[in-house]
């Protein structure tokens, strides 16, 4: 393999590495609030673009984006307040039903507004066949775009967790929810808002990934599947490991492209996944200890 | 004995519903009724694992298509291109191929039903098997999600395979002669003939799994339900029953997908579909989970009128739409609803509102 094809793959594999972090740090963000999976996280990154095309026919293509994360924001806003908040002490099995149908009705509802075709967004800069040259590699603008805006979102939800007083409060919540309802948070907030950062994030990437990857009512269960994926191999709530899990899943699954058939393109991180949850439940990076306290 | 018993009133709403369809001149509800009952063959097998052992399993579609795909790759691809292999010399001294002319003269070979049947449930079972030791130490999300990557694994299998036809499937599947004279084929004049054997292959199911939940096996699983740990401390080889119940399931929806493949004569991905996995779920949840006649009924129903077309395009939002809304109202299923007491909740509850509005 040449030097210049290797740096090809592994900007792919950089690529959708985080794209499949962004989708994991949003299971991360509600997993830890609520002890639930959100079936429904890849459906917020198909909304988030599809809503960004359609506003995009009337507005600039910063607005539509900015109103499209919104959009998603309160979409996730709604299915928290409307499905979870006023359950109490739902069972797992019952939150996974719910948060299922939650997917199924978001897909029914994309495919009756927006079809079965498949759209994207205008690359940011330039167009399909404008490249920048990477060590002698030549690599689309809109792939840059993805890696920024994804390391963007990262150092900033890092931030917000570790420096304002809201994140915090949302830490505090996810480390012990009774205690924290004792300090005076409001903790069913902190859920709904837990929602609300998890749509906004998976919008987002969802509008900086459509010019590459494209836009689908049906996108999201095969993004969901891998997402579990990386938050899994990063261990479950961890958000640095979701990250290293991410790029670690891009990267295999592009370089698999020379030696495993497209067709079982996808297998491969499900049997990573099978793999792991078999053998180190807990993650790569999570310890056996913190994963014994969690309830599945 | 006393369960052979408690279905036989069900055997005479069947062929009431015979009756009753053929004097209206309606005979070709029948044809849905056939492929109701053997999708609901799959779910009170599901039910079981659900309700009973507490199990989600969210890749039922994948044993349903195991079933159906070997059964129907079986019996219709031509193998005479391998005549000379050893596996197929050993198949032709057990008697288990078929040859002949098709209606151009063409030699063919193919496997025969029953065998293929056996392979295909055989095959089905092994998978769960293999799958199951690993998959049920899972509990809660991780189960649910191994679950549904196997689903999606099938699915993917199903799609890219060329045995198996790919996006188009496999069309053409031979009927399944039970017993000479006896055949499930999509045929019209083998209607009757076709409604009734499913049916009593469901009520033998049903039968067969009301005895399991009523033995010492069925007491073993509701303790697993309630509590692992707890029933792991009774002396409940825990590991085991789950396993056994997993591989049940799989087997009852292998055996499900081999017939409706024989009755449909053919079968294509969309039986693999994810969503598929997911709407057995929605029946088991509607019927209340840990009851069986109420995933029986559901499964009939609700199978019944997405097959009549009377969701439309809807179909799939449908379903979405009672997961979710059985799962926050009424999550033992919508047999458990008690109308007046829940109306008195209600009022109860605003009466609370309007005093906490006084404080």
């Amino acid at each position: 393999m040449t030097t210049e094809l290797f740096i090809q793959y592994l900007m792919a594999g950089i690529t959708y590495g985080s794209i499949y972090a962004i989708v994991a740090i949003g299971f991360n963000i509600i997993y830890n609030t609520t002890g639930i999976i959100n079936f429904a996280q890849g459906e917020f990154v198909m909304f988030g673009g599809m809503i960004a095309i359609s506003l995009l026919q009337y507005m600039p293509l910063p607005l539509a984006i900015a109103l499209s994360v919104a959009i998603t924001m309160l979409i996730g806003a709604l299915i928290e307040i409307c499905f979870i908040r006023w359950l109490k002490a739902p069972s797992v099995l019952r939150m996974i039903i719910i948060t299922i149908g939650i997917s199924i009705i978001s897909r029914e509802v994309a495919v009756h507004i927006w079809g079965e075709s498949i759209r994207s967004l205008p690359y940011f800069i330039g167009n399909e066949i404008s490249s920048i040259p990477v060590l002698g590699a030549r690599i689309s603008p809109q792939v840059l775009w993805v890696i920024a805006v994804s390391a963007l979102m990262v150092v900033c939800l890092g931030i917000f967790f570790k420096t304002t007083s809201v994140g915090r409060e949302m830490r505090a919540c996810a480390s012990n929810r009774k205690a924290a309802t004792l300090c005076g948070i409001n903790t069913q907030n902190m859920v709904t808002l837990s929602f609300v950062l998890s749509a906004g994030i998976g919008a987002l990437a969802g509008c900086v990934m459509s010019p590459i990857t494209y836009s689908q009512y049906d996108m999201g269960t095969g993004l969901a599947i891998k997402g579990f994926t990386v938050a899994i191999l990063g261990g479950l709530g961890s958000s640095g490991g979701a990250v290293a899990a991410g790029l670690l899943l891009g990267i295999i699954e592009a370089f698999s492209v020379s030696v495993v058939p497209l067709a079982f393109q996808d297998a491969i991180s499900i049997a990573i996944l099978l793999i792991i949850l078999f053998v180190r439940p807990q993650g790569l990076f999570g310890s056996k200890e913190a994963a014994g306290l969690s309830e599945f | 004995m006393k369960k052979l018993l408690s279905v036989l009133p069900l055997l005479g709403v069947v062929i009431g519903i015979h009756l009753l369809t053929s004097a209206t001149d309606t005979m070709y509800y029948l044809t849905q009724m056939t492929m109701s009952a053997y999708y609901s063959l799959l779910i009170i097998g599901l039910c079981v694992l659900m309700g009973y052992a507490g199990q989600i399993s969210l890749g039922h579609a994948g044993f349903f298509a195991i079933g159906g795909y070997l059964s129907a790759a079986l019996t219709t691809n031509n193998l005479t291109f391998h005549q000379d292999s050893t596996l197929l010399r050993i198949l032709d001294g057990t008697g288990m191929l078929l040859s002949g002319h098709d209606m151009y003269g063409e030699v063919f070979l193919v496997v025969t039903p029953w065998a293929a049947c056996i392979i295909a449930v055989a095959t089905a079972a092994l998978i769960a098997v293999i799958i199951g030791i690993p998959v049920l130490k899972l509990k809660g999300h991780y189960l649910a999600m191994a679950t549904l990557g196997f689903g999606i694994i099938i699915y993917r299998v199903t799609l890219a395979l060329e045995y198996f036809g790919e996006a188009d499937g496999i069309s053409e599947v031979p009927p399944f002669v039970l017993l000479p004279g006896l055949s499930v084929s999509g045929d019209f004049s083998a209607r009757v003939q076709n409604y009734y054997i499913a049916w009593i292959l469901l009520l033998l199911g049903m039968v067969l799994l009301l005895n399991l939940i009523d033995s010492r096996v069925g007491r073993a699983l509701r303790g697993i339900h309630g509590s692992d740990e707890a029933a792991d401390a009774m002396g409940v080889n825990t590991s085991r029953f789950k396993l056994q119940t997993f591989v049940l399931s799989a087997v009852f929806a292998a055996v499900a997908g081999v017939f409706l493949t024989h009755y449909n004569g053919g079968i294509g991905p969309s039986e693999a579909n994810v969503m598929k996995s997911v709407r057995y779920v929605a029946i088991v949840a509607v019927g209340g989970m840990a009851n069986l006649w109420g995933a029986l009924l559901m499964g009939i129903i609700l199978n019944f009128l997405s097959m009549r077309g009377v969701f439309g395009s809807y179909d799939d939002a449908v379903f979405g739409l009672i997961l979710i809304l059985i799962m926050l109202f009424a999550p033992n299923g919508i047999l458990s609803i008690n109308i007046r007491y829940r109306l008195r909740q209600l009022f109860s509850r605003e009466k609370d509102g309007e005093e906490g509005g006084q404080r």
